[in-house]
C-alpha cells in the first residue's frame, strides 16, 4: 500500500471511477446494512414465534371454557300433569320425576336401555325440577307444547366429555359414580347429551367453589368496565390538564423541577404501594365501600396518572414552538395558543400514552388485592349505573386470579377463558383508540 | 427627543415630526442568560413608514423586532431592559396585555410557520379570535383580501382547504403574511419575509409593504441592501447588538456616518 502511495505522487488527479462497480468501502457498508436488516428480521421473527405460540396455548387452553356439556331433550308438560306438580309438597320434586320419566322414554326410543335413578340425573345433571318449574310457571301459554330443554351438565360430565375427567381419575369423587358415566356414556349415544356454546360464560357471574360449571365472567367483565370509566374519567382530564400546565404555565423554578423528579419516579412505584394507598386513604380513612369498582378505580387512577402525565408532556414537547409563536403572533392568549393549535397535534401522543396507561390499569392484580375485589364471589350484576361504581364486583383480572387459585381443576379452564375475555376487551379497547388517533391524525 | 450621540443629527431634522412617532425605544438591553445581544439601543420609527433593519447575521435584527411586540416573553432566558413606548404607552408595562399588543403589532417570522390547518383557517384565525368578522360571508371577504396582499390568492384560491403545510416554502411565508395582515395590525413587523420568495413575489410582497405603509407603520429585516434600499425610507444597521447608524434610507446608503456601515453596504463586512 505504502509502496502503490510512493509509486503515485500525491499531485496525480484521482482516476475517475465508474459508478457501477463500486469500491471496498461502499460494500462494506451495504453489508453492515443488509447484516443489520438480518438482524432487525430475526427480532421480529422471534417476537412473532413467541406471540403464537402464546396465542395458541391461551385459545387452546381458553377455548373449553367457552362450551359446555348440555342435556337436551324435547319435554311437554300437560295442563293435569302441571296442575297434580303444582298441588304436591315437593314440588320440583315431582317435576325432576316427570323430566326423568321424558329422559327415559328418549333413551328407550334411541335403542339404549340402561338404568338410572333420580339421584344419578341429579349428579349429572344438578337440580332439574327448579328450572323446568320455573320456566312453566312463567310461560303458562307453553303448557301442552313440546319445549326444548338445554340443562347444563355438571362440571365432572362436562370435563369427562372434555377428556378432562376420566374413569380413573374419578375413583373416589362424591360429585359423581363410576356408574353414572354409564349413564353420560349412553345419553351421549342417543344424541341427548352434546356441546353447546356456553352462554353462561360470557353473561353470568362468579359461582361458589364447588360449581365451576356455573362460573361466568360477564360480572366483572362489568367491573372492570365502570373501573375503566372512573379510570379514563380522572386520569385523563387531570393528566392532561397537569402536563400542560407543567409544560405550557409553569415558571422553570426548584419546585417545579421536583414535581417532574417526583412524577417520573411516580411511574415506577410499584403497583401493589397504590393498592395499600388505596386502601389506608380511600377505604378506612374516606370509608368508601370495599371491593367497589370505584375505589379500584380510584387506586388505578393514581397508578396511571404518571403514565398519561409522561405521554402526554412529551407530545406537547414535540409539538414545535413555531406553532406556539404564529399563534402569539396573531394576537392568541397563550390559552388559546395551546388549545387551538398545540392540543390538536399532541392528541395523538396523548391518546397513546393514555391506552397504555389504561391497558395497563386493566390488567392490573395487585392493588385489587389489597381492596377486597380479589377473591370477593360477584353473584350477580350491579343494578343501575350508580350501584355500578359502589356496589362490591370483582374485576377480570382478579376473577382470573381467584379461578386459578381454586382446588377445583374445572376452574383453570375458566381462567383460561377469562383471559380470552380480557384480551378482547383490551383489543376494543386499543382499537377504539387507534380509530379515534387516526382520526386526529388526518386533521394534520 | 434625548438620544444618543448618534441620533443627534436626525433629533433636530425631525422635531417637527415628533408626534408621527409610533414606537420609541429607549436604551433596550437584551440579555439571552449572560448572552447581551442588544446593547443600549434607541430607535424611533416613524407613523406610516417602512424602516429596514439590516446588519451581519447575529446582529441582534431578530431579537430586537421580537421586543417590539413582546415576542420574547416566550423565550425564559431572555430579559430585556429599557423602554418601548407605543403611541406614547410602555409596552412593557405590567398593566399591559400582550396579547392586546400583538393584536396591534403583527408578525411575520424569519421561518414560515403556518398552522397545519386549511389555507382558510391559517388566515381566517386571527380575525376570528378578534372577532372582526360577524358572518361567515364577512369572514370570507377578509381572508380574500388578506391573501390578495399575501399575493398567493391567485395560487390557493382553488384549494382553500387545503393544508397549509402542504404549500412550498415561499407560498407559506406569504401564507404566514397573509395571516398576519388579516389581523389588520397598526404595526407589522417582518422579519426576513422574501428570503424565500422568487423574484417575482418578492415584487409583490414589497408592493404590498408599499401600499400598507399608507395606513401602517412596517419594519422589516432584510438581508438584501437592494430591497431595503427600495422599500424602506429610514434603515437602521445592527452591528454586534449596537445600534450603529440609523437614518433616512437614502442618507445611509449613500453617505454613511460609521466605517462600519460603509464597509457592511460595500460587502466588506457581514
Ligand atoms: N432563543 C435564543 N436563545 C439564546 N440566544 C439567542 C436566541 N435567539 C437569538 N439568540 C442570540 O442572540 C443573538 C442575536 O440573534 P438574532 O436572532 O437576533 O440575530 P439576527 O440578527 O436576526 O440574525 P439573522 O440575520 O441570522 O437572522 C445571537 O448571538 C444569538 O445567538
Ligand atoms: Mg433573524
Amino acid at each position: 500500500m505504502t509502496d502503490a502511495n510512493l509509486d503515485k505522487p500525491a499531485a496525480a488527479v484521482p482516476a475517475s471511477r465508474s459508478l457501477l462497480n463500486g469500491d471496498e468501502r461502499t460494500k462494506k457498508r451495504e453489508a453492515a446494512e443488509k447484516r443489520f436488516q438480518y438482524y432487525g428480521m430475526a427480532a421480529i421473527c422471534t417476537g412473532l414465534f413467541f406471540l403464537v405460540v402464546l396465542t395458541v396455548s391461551i385459545v387452546r387452553s381458553g377455548l373449553p371454557a367457552f362450551t359446555n356439556a348440555v342435556v337436551a331433550v324435547d319435554f311437554s308438560l300437560s295442563q293435569e300433569e302441571f296442575d297434580a306438580a303444582e298441588g304436591q309438597l315437593f314440588k320440583t320434586k315431582a317435576y325432576q320425576g316427570l323430566f326423568n320419566t321424558a329422559l327415559q322414554n328418549k333413551l328407550t326410543e334411541a335403542g339404549i336401555d340402561v338404568a338410572f335413578d333420580d339421584k344419578a340425573i341429579e349428579r349429572i345433571l344438578g337440580k332439574t325440577g327448579g328450572t323446568i318449574r320455573e320456566y312453566f310457571r312463567e310461560n303458562t301459554d307453553d303448557i301442552g307444547s313440546p319445549v326444548m330443554f338445554e340443562l347444563a351438565a355438571s362440571s365432572r360430565v362436562d370435563g369427562y366429555f372434555k377428556g378432562r375427567v376420566t374413569r380413573d381419575t374419578l375413583v373416589d369423587s362424591r360429585f359423581l359414580e363410576l356408574n353414572d358415566l354409564d349413564i353420560v356414556d349412553a345419553m351421549a349415544e342417543a344424541g341427548v347429551l352434546k356441546t353447546a356454546f356456553n352462554w353462561n360464560f360470557i353473561t353470568g357471574a362468579d359461582s361458589g367453589v364447588d360449581n365451576p360449571g356455573g362460573a361466568g365472567i360477564g360480572a366483572s367483565v362489568v367491573g372492570s368496565f365502570f373501573m375503566m370509566l372512573v379510570v379514563l374519567f380522572l386520569s385523563l382530564p387531570i393528566g392532561v390538564a397537569a402536563s400542560i400546565y407543567l409544560e405550557e404555565f409553569a415558571p422553570q423554578n426548584r419546585f417545579t423541577d421536583l414535581i417532574e423528579v417526583n412524577i417520573s419516579n411516580l411511574a415506577a412505584v410499584p403497583s401493589i404501594v397504590f393498592g395499600i394507598l388505596g386502601l389506608a386513604v380511600f377505604i378506612q380513612f374516606m370509608h368508601l365501600p370495599q371491593s367497589a369498582p370505584l375505589v379500584g378505580g380510584l387506586v388505578l387512577a393514581l397508578m396511571t396518572l404518571p403514565t398519561i402525565i409522561i405521554s402526554t408532556r412529551a407530545s406537547l414537547q414535540a409539538v414545535p414552538p413555531s406553532i406556539r409563536d404564529a399563534a402569539l403572533g396573531v394576537g392568541a392568549s397563550k390559552m388559546q395558543a395551546v388549545f387551538h393549535h398545540v392540543l390538536p397535534l399532541a392528541m395523538p401522543g396523548i391518546l397513546t400514552g393514555t391506552i397504555i396507561g389504561l391497558a395497563q390499569a386493566l390488567g392490573e392484580t395487585a392493588p385489587l388485592l389489597l381492596i377486597g375485589m380479589v377473591g370477593f364471589v360477584a353473584r350477580g350484576y350491579p343494578d343501575g349505573l350508580i350501584a355500578g361504581f359502589t356496589d362490591p364486583n370483582s374485576a377480570m383480572p382478579a376473577q382470573i386470579y381467584t379461578w386459578a387459585s381454586r382446588a377445583d381443576v374445572g376452574f383453570y379452564e375458566k381462567a383460561w377463558g377469562g383471559i380470552i375475555v380480557l384480551l378482547i376487551f383490551l383489543l376494543t379497547m386499543n382499537t377504539i383508540a387507534i380509530i379515534l388517533r387516526r382520526r386526529f391524525e388526518r386533521r394534520w | 427627543m434625548e438620544g444618543g450621540l448618534v441620533n443627534d443629527m436626525r433629533t433636530i431634522q425631525r422635531t417637527d415630526q415628533m408626534e408621527d412617532m409610533k414606537i420609541s425605544a429607549k436604551d433596550v438591553n437584551v440579555y439571552y442568560a449572560d448572552n447581551h445581544a442588544i446593547k443600549d439601543v434607541n430607535v424611533e420609527i416613524e407613523d406610516k413608514t417602512v424602516t429596514a433593519f439590516i446588519g451581519p447575521s447575529g446582529c441582534g435584527k431578530s431579537t430586537f423586532l421580537r421586543c417590539l411586540n413582546r415576542m420574547n416573553d416566550t423565550i425564559d432566558i431572555c430579559r430585556v431592559e429599557g423602554d418601548i413606548l407605543l403611541d406614547n404607552e410602555d409596552i412593557y408595562d405590567a398593566r399591559i396585555d400582550p396579547v392586546q399588543l400583538r393584536a396591534k403589532v403583527g408578525m411575520v417570522f424569519q421561518k414560515p410557520n403556518p398552522f397545519p390547518k386549511s389555507i382558510y383557517d391559517n388566515v381566517a384565525y386571527g380575525p376570528r379570535i378578534h372577532g372582526l368578522a360577524n358572518t361567515k360571508a364577512e369572514l370570507d371577504e377578509i381572508v380574500e383580501t388578506s391573501l390578495r396582499r399575501g399575493a398567493i390568492w391567485d395560487e390557493v384560491k382553488d384549494r382553500l382547504d387545503a393544508p397549509g403545510t402542504g404549500l412550498s416554502g415561499g407560498q407559506q411565508q406569504r401564507l404566514c403574511i397573509a395571516r398576519a395582515v388579516a389581523t389588520a395590525p397598526e404595526v407589522l413587523l417582518m422579519d426576513e419575509p422574501c428570503s424565500a420568495l422568487d423574484p417575482i413575489a418578492t415584487a409583490q410582497v414589497e408592493e404590498l409593504i408599499d401600499e400598507l405603509r399608507q395606513n401602517f407603520s412596517v419594519v422589516i429585516v432584510t438581508h438584501s441592501m437592494q430591497q431595503a434600499a427600495r422599500v424602506s425610507q429610514n434603515t437602521a444597521f445592527f452591528h454586534l447588538g449596537e445600534l450603529v447608524e440609523y437614518g433616512e434610507t437614502g442618507q445611509i446608503f449613500t453617505t454613511p456616518q460609521d466605517s462600519r456601515t460603509e464597509s457592511y453596504i460595500t460587502g466588506r463586512i457581514g
